[in-house]
């Protein structure tokens, strides 16, 4: 007998081919697939970023200055602009699958896709003014 | 896995997701690259402090910062199992990913509850 048979956990009468732990950069869909996953770490990180810079201000104004500083290093710069890529590609496939998770039907008819994308790259517009525009006015 | 708590974390997720998708492309630009940068000149620490003082910036911030931890935690537990293989740690991804959502989000309940 060579190697006993693999059995996963979860389906135990199952036997599974092994899979390489870099699977996913076989094809170009399945890295697409796992780098949009890997988009939330920067989503993730950019929370804690701004809950860093909220609490700098809540410390008062040399806590806030020492943040700005921050800021600008090169460091910080570098990470800024590599999560704003990311990001920004979270929120592109993150509406383009909208219309997939949220079917929405008037008058008994599906409304089409390109209308519920639409819907949500105008509001996506507007609310990024609107950010804008309160932290500009300040 | 059909648990009673499923389809809440999943709510978690999407709501998170949207958050996250709608909000954080201006935010990131400006706090993370158009302040610091000069390119556009960033508010005043008075300004700002009165900002985020009233309420309604104060939840509006909880949001900001709590559902994209989730959002993250959702989509980074399944990217354990299915990426590194780790559906044998189950529980322990799970419980990891979540918690430290949880933390994430009464740190900022914290920050944002004790500002002054």
């Amino acid at each position: 007998m060579s190697a006993p048979a693999r059995y996963t956990p979860f389906h135990p009468r199952w036997y599974r081919r092994r899979v390489s732990v870099w699977w996913w950069l076989e094809s170009r869909s399945y890295t697409t697939f796992v780098v949009r996953e890997l988009t939330s770490v920067f989503v993730a990180l950019f929370a804690l970023v701004l809950l860093w810079v909220v609490w700098s201000l809540g410390q008062g104004p040399e806590a806030y200055e020492r943040c700005l500083a921050r800021l600008r290093s090169p460091l910080c710069l570098a990470f800024h602009a590599a999560a704003l890529g990311f990001v920004l590609f979270h929120s592109i496939t993150w509406f383009n699958l909208a219309p997939k998770a949220m079917v929405v039907r008037l008058g008994g008819k599906r409304l089409p896709d390109l209308f519920v994308a639409g819907a949500n790259y105008a509001a996506w517009v507007v609310l990024s003014g609107a950010v804008a525009a309160m932290l500009l006015r300040s | 896995m059909a648990r009673p708590i499923t389809p809440f974390l999943w709510l978690l997720f999407s709501a998170g997701g949207t958050v996250a998708a709608l909000l954080y492309p201006v935010h990131l630009f400006l706090t993370g690259l158009a302040f610091p940068l000069g390119w556009l000149s960033p508010p005043s620490y008075e300004a700002l402090h009165a900002l985020v003082a009233h309420p309604v910036t104060r939840s509006y911030l909880f949001v900001l910062i709590s559902l994209p931890l989730f959002h993250w935690a959702h989509r980074f537990r399944y990217t354990l199992y299915d990426g590194l293989q780790l559906k044998h740690l189950f529980a322990l991804v799970a419980v990891l990913c979540y918690g430290a959502a949880a933390a994430g989000s009464a740190l900022a309940a914290y920050t944002l509850w004790s500002f002054s």
